[in-house]
């Protein structure tokens, strides 16, 4: 093949997925750094240098969008450990030879496959008239809490969707890498009198570990960027004390048309979320082990 | 760690896991009772199942959020953008995996960048890009937008199983004297069947189910897809939940259906785009 004729196969195979990224990835990207350092209130409005003063502003007078940060940071560490856990468990019982099986793992699934939208308004009746449906029936004290209507319960019903969204995903992973799992492994420890306990977290745990890597990346990448289901469950409120950073961030720029200091708040947001993924992979890939 | 037989604890474990299965089902229970209930009705009494069946809310969200346009809307921006995704993300890997060079090392490494950007990150400059090339209220605005997003995870999952295909059939067919196009067409493209069936269905539920993108992109109502109609329905009747829930139903049906359809291919889907990266 000579030269010429290479080049433009390359280009027909490989130019059409170059343009689309550099016009809607890199370029916005790269763009958007510039526009962190300006102020810009318009999307066709020409933006104005401004230095470090979008930045500045962010960590020393926007305690709204620092708070932001922190709702997103607790939701994103109970959601990972809650849905973890619980997919693992469903996972274990799963694979047992058990008749509805089958039935189960569609029941699990289903809530995933559903728009993000659809399950906040879902959820928002549930909260207020299914719950106190509920706690007229049964006289549950646990129905009968405002769950929409105080920063503590918004918090935990946010948790509560996000999990019952998200199990089922992380199970399939979890059943697909038990089911992997070299039986003869664990039937040497067996023989060799370890308890189930011990079983579980010297054998069972430390040969998942590449699978938990998986799921807990998947999590936090969900979690991080949590948008339409807090949007239409709570929409941030009471208060915006659930408001999430990728809310912050909408709302900045596109209710408050602040272009310049939306952008800004996206790179230190980026910043943040690539380090700690980044972190999580380095942390748990450190942990698995070849078998 | 896998029971031999039935033992009475891997029943007690199957009750409990059922237990959780009803408690993930609660949901749906309330939603579709209470779609098919009067509004007072729903206010009074949401656990109980409905005293008559009230068909009218769901005429009435059928022909409020006008259904069958945005189920149309949906359709089709889906369908265009996964065939373009499958051709263009197949060709890209194919060509990453087969002619390694400078600039495709570089090229694959950038998607991989892109994969793990939120969305938020991109968003704004993103937003001037599509107004400054008048794609504000287009379709095509839209899908142009899906592929520049989704081609970086579709070239990772082609790329991941093309390594896996022997080249040997490939060297054969150009000894026989088969064009680099032919070889695409004819030997690669049935051999990586299995990752186009995994691709098409883990995109067609992001893409169908996207909210914000449509969001910022597709102002006109006419244009709507069905979770942005369905966004906008509750903004123009907050808490009219008979109306609501019949809509949150008709909303949620077809992508419902589809899973329960293709069940196999979507479990299958899901386990294999987890492949470690």
């Amino acid at each position: 093949m000579n030269l010429i004729k290479k080049t433009i196969l390359a280009t027909i195979f490989l130019g059409p997925a170059t343009i689309f990224f550099v016009l809607i990835i890199a370029y916005p990207f790269f763009s958007g750094i510039f526009y962190s350092f300006t102020e810009w209130n318009g999307v066709n409005a020409e933006p104005v240098w401004v230095g470090l003063r979008n930045f500045i502003e962010i960590f020393k007078n926007d305690s709204q969008f620092l708070a932001s940060f922190w709702f997103t940071l607790r939701f994103t560490f109970t959601t990972l450990i809650l849905t973890n856990v619980l997919a693992f468990v469903f996972a274990l019982v799963l694979i047992q030879p058990i008749k509805s099986r089958g039935p189960l793992r569609t029941i699990f699934f289903l809530p995933n496959v559903i728009g993000g939208v659809l399950l906040g308004f879902i959820w928002r009746f549930i909260f207020v008239n299914g719950f106190s449906a509920l706690g007229d029936l049964t006289q549950f004290s646990v129905f009968l809490l405002p769950w929409l209507g105080t920063p503590a319960t918004g918090f935990w019903s946010i948790v509560i969707v996000y999990t019952w969204r998200s199990v089922g995903y992380l199970m399939i992973i979890y059943i697909a890498h038990l089911l992997n799992i070299d039986s003869h492994l664990l039937e040497a420890a067996q023989i060799d009198g370890a308890p189930n306990y011990i079983l579980f977290t010297k054998v069972i745990l430390p040969l998942s570990m590449s699978a938990i890597t998986v799921c807990l990346f998947l999590v936090l990448s969900w979690a991080f960027k949590s948008f339409d289901i807090v949007l239409s469950l709570t929409a941030g409120g009471p208060f915006r004390s659930t408001e999430t950073v990728a809310l912050n961030i909408y709302y900045e720029a596109f209710s408050y048309s602040n272009f310049g200091m939306g952008s800004a708040k996206s790179l230190v947001y980026f910043v943040l979320v690539g380090s700690i993924t980044i972190l999580q992979v380095f942390l748990t890939k450190r942990k698995e082990i070849e078998a | 760690m896998i029971a031999e037989k039935r033992t009475y604890k891997v029943t007690i474990a199957e009750i409990v896991v059922i237990f959780f299965a009803l408690l993930f089902l609660t949901p749906f229970y309330f939603v579709i009772i209470n779609s098919l209930k009067p509004f007072g009705e729903i206010l009074k009494s949401a656990a109980s199942l409905p005293k008559s069946l009230t068909w009218g809310n769901y005429s009435n969200a059928f022909e409020k959020i006008n259904f069958l346009k945005v189920f149309f809307n949906s359709l089709l921006i889906t369908t265009i953008t996964l065939v373009l995704l499958v051709i263009i993300g197949s060709m890209t890997a194919w060509w990453i995996v087969r002619y390694k060079s400078r600039f495709t090392t570089i090229l694959f490494f950038a998607f991989i960048a892109a994969m793990i950007t939120p969305f938020q990150a991109i968003m704004i400059p993103l937003i001037r890009v599509i107004t400054q090339l008048n794609f504000i209220n287009t379709r095509i605005g839209l899908i142009i937008v899906y592929m520049g997003y989704s081609t970086p995870f579709t070239v990772f999952l082609y790329h991941g199983f093309i390594k896996s295909v022997p080249i040997q059939l490939e060297e054969a067919a150009i000894i026989d004297g088969c064009s680099i196009p032919q070889i695409f067409s004819y030997i690669v493209i049935p051999l990586i069947k299995s990752m186009t069936t995994t691709v098409l269905i883990l995109q067609a539920l992001l893409i169908w189910n996207d909210f914000l993108l449509p969001l910022l992109i597709l102002t006109k109502k006419d244009l709507h897809t069905i979770p942005l109609a369905v966004f906008s329905f509750f903004g123009q009747y907050t808490n009219r939940w008979d109306y609501a829930l019949a809509t949150l139903v008709l909303g949620m049906l077809p992508i419902i259906i589809f899973f329960l359809v293709m069940q196999k291919y979507v479990i299958s889907g899901v386990r294999a785009g987890s492949v470690k990266g």
